[in-house]
């Protein structure tokens, strides 16, 4: 069934580039107000005043800090909303879960300037569902004053190089931490096999003691004032890093050439959305060349946006790191939405990281013993004092 | 009797309403699973919890019985001061508390840091060589320090307000019949501020115990306090409600005892008075 619908829509999709203008096409309402959910920071706040200006479509802008979050707003349906911009493992839940509409490519044309590196992948394998907005990777942020350039080589192994021990951070949520103890292993990020779970929760153990701190935001500041030297972090959050006058230009950065997480954030309309066809006009505004290049200069994540990137200052668009050659983004692997066990299993072990040696139990004990003591002092006095009575 | 219980249906309907059902909904989750059905073995997956409870209620204690033996001579000496001194004297200590709780905390971040004033100060005094730094945060004890920068007025507070109404003659009374001044300490004023103590001591320990914020801003987030165990069982990718309230459900019950011990110990206080 499936197969078939790949098929009819392949049809579809080369009948359409014989005839661009199809027939039956809807003409778009441009009275109507286009309701986009997208991450703080994530769109050049002109790009918006300028697609109004040019097809009169006004657009109500809201925000949300994380997929969980949104995914719950859409999912309780308390919103309606006509584009949202959810990553890539949340892109497969909302197709399997039936939350997104098919796009119709037609009307974005655009979609050609995307580069064929981010198509069809893994969460909407026939690209029917999503377009690729922004994409990244995870990589080592290092202080080059204090770190010696030929230690990089050991790629993930820096994070646990005792020469550094109480100057490494490291990723305070479980699925990004489990994914660099992963990937150092030599396992896949997605392994369903709990042998493997295991082995990277041991890598974590060890490393413990040499970080300064579990973090995510405050990475930030931390590494801008040489608090500690290496951090793991997203590439295009942690630009900001690296600003001469912003941050600290001591910082520099690297993807380990044994892989990484790649992820992507994709423009989607869900089912719900009562204005398919304009929001598809708004697709297609974010991938003309001018705008992915304002958003690209903007955001400061990685463009999928083939002619966007070669406008970009050569110093970004053609810097590896950013834009890492073909061989080392065939090693990069996407997020899969992890089975349940093995997603509550992970949750378990990074708990278990986080946990107090169990020796402080001793305490408890105490307190426990303590406690026992007094109840029973309790009740025996208040036997007397009734007999008494 | 009859309109006192009138005056109290608001209180009486706002206690039903956010503690008495609340607390109805933690008892459910705690003894539920997934599908609703009762179970007990979220009670049983609280063992390995046990160093985490153990490690927070020895960092509450310690932060509590320093907060006690800061917080004694100082109310002491309040409560004998006179009229406008008092007042402003009392007023310095509130006055921390006027400013966010986070900002407090965050400041202490960036004095204990690697590169923060403390260590910054060390190396220009040159007690440390250049580049050289004492580890201070991320240790047991900022998360201490933390703790007692914070809760030290709720210490000194209740001891303050009981001790002010310590009559100055019976102190001079005890003098009078030939007390030392360790005896005037140990037989006339620590009795007397007992009931001040166990409040103070309830209102320091209770929160230590549950702290989450100063953990993870002073303690880097390497090891959780029961506080943090029980927040990321309710926000974040590894949520579990049901161990969380179970989680929860054992903090009360620890607390509930802790304030029947101190309770205990305030009656007898009571009953050799008397």
């Amino acid at each position: 069934m499936k197969k078939l619908a790949c098929l009819l829509l392949a049809i579809l999709f080369v009948c359409s580039l014989s005839a661009p203008v199809s027939a039956e096409n809807v003409e778009p309402d441009t009275t109507i107000t286009l309701n986009v959910y997208n991450w703080g920071e994530y769109i050049d706040p002109s790009v918006t005043d300028l697609f109004t200006e040019e097809t009169g479509i006004k657009v109500n802008y809201k925000n949300f800090t994380d997929n969980e979050s949104m995914y719950a707003v859409l999912s309780s349906g308390a919103a309606s909303y006509d584009i949202v911009v959810p990553s890539d493992y949340m892109v497969g839940k909302l197709i399997q879960e039936g939350m997104l509409a098919k796009l119709d490519f037609n009307n974005i044309p655009n979609f050609k300037y995307i580069n064929a590196d981010f198509k069809n992948l893994e969460y909407d394998p026939d690209n029917a569902y999503s377009v690729p907005y922004t994409w990244g990777t995870v990589g080592i942020f290092y202080n080059t004053k204090y770190v010696k350039e030929e230690d990089l080589a050991q790629g993930w192994d820096l994070l646990w190089d005792e020469n550094y021990s109480g100057r490494i951070f490291m990723f305070d949520n479980q699925r990004d931490a489990f994914g660099i103890a992963l990937n150092k292993l030599g396992y896949s990020m997605n392994t369903p096999d709990p042998a493997h779970w295991d082995a990277a929760y041991e890598a974590l153990v060890e490393q413990k003691p040499l970080l300064h701190q579990y973090v995510m935001d405050q990475v930030f500041d931390k590494m801008i004032n040489e608090e500690g030297w290496i951090a793991p972090y997203y590439s295009g959050d942690g630009i900001i890093m690296m600003d001469e006058e912003e941050g600290n230009p001591a910082i520099d950065f690297f993807v380990p050439e044994s892989g990484t997480n790649r992820f992507v954030d994709a423009l989607c309309v869900p089912a719900s959305s009562p204005h398919k066809r304009e929001a598809e006009m708004y697709i297609n505004f974010l991938c003309r060349t001018d705008i992915a290049l304002m958003n690209a200069e903007y955001i400061g994540y990685s463009t999928p946006h083939v002619e966007a990137q070669q406008l970009l200052d050569p110093e970004i668009g053609q810097n590896e790191n950013f834009y890492p050659p073909e061989e080392i983004l065939k090693k990069t692997e996407i997020f899969l939405t992890l089975p349940q066990e093995t997603g509550a299993y992970m949750d378990q072990l990074w708990m278990r990281l986080k946990l107090a040696d169990p020796r402080w139990g001793i305490f408890t004990a105490v307190v426990g013993v303590l406690a026992v003591g007094f109840l029973g002092l309790f009740v025996v006095r208040f036997f007397k004092k009734r007999r008494k009575r | 009797m009859m309109r006192s219980k009138t005056a109290a249906a608001p209180f009486a309907l706002w206690m039903t309403l956010f503690t008495v059902i609340p607390l109805g909904i933690v008892l459910w989750f705690a003894f539920t699973d997934e599908q609703g059905q009762f179970t007990l073995s979220n009670l049983s997956s609280i063992g390995e919890y046990a160093g985490t409870f153990g490690l927070s209620i020895f960092l509450g204690a310690i932060a509590t019985v320093i907060c006690l033996v800061l917080a004694f001579p100082l109310a002491f000496t309040i409560s004998r001061a006179k009229g406008r001194k008092q007042q402003t004297m009392v007023m310095i200590i509130m006055l921390p508390m006027w400013m966010n709780f986070l900002l407090r905390t965050y400041a202490w971040m960036s004095l204990l840091e690697n590169n923060g004033f403390i260590n910054q100060f060390l190396r220009v005094i040159g007690v440390l060589a250049d580049g050289q730094s004492v580890s201070l945060i991320n240790t047991n004890g900022a998360i201490v320090l933390g703790m007692v920068y914070n809760f030290l007025p709720f210490m000194v507070l209740p001891l303050y307000s009981v001790m002010v109404k310590i009559d100055n003659s019976v102190i001079e009374a005890a003098q009078d019949l030939g007390s030392n001044v360790f005896q005037v300490f140990g037989r006339v004023v620590l009795p007397l501020s007992l009931p001040g103590m166990l409040s103070g001591i309830t209102m320091v320990f209770v929160p230590a115990v549950s702290t989450f914020v100063i953990t993870k801003l002073l303690g880097g987030s390497k090891t959780l306090m029961i506080g943090d165990a029980i927040e990321t069982m309710f926000i974040g990718q590894g949520a579990n409600y049901h161990v969380g309230a179970t989680l929860s459900l054992v903090l009360m019950v620890l607390i509930l005892v802790c304030m029947a011990i101190t309770g205990m110990v305030d009656k007898e206080g009571e009953g050799d008075a008397a």
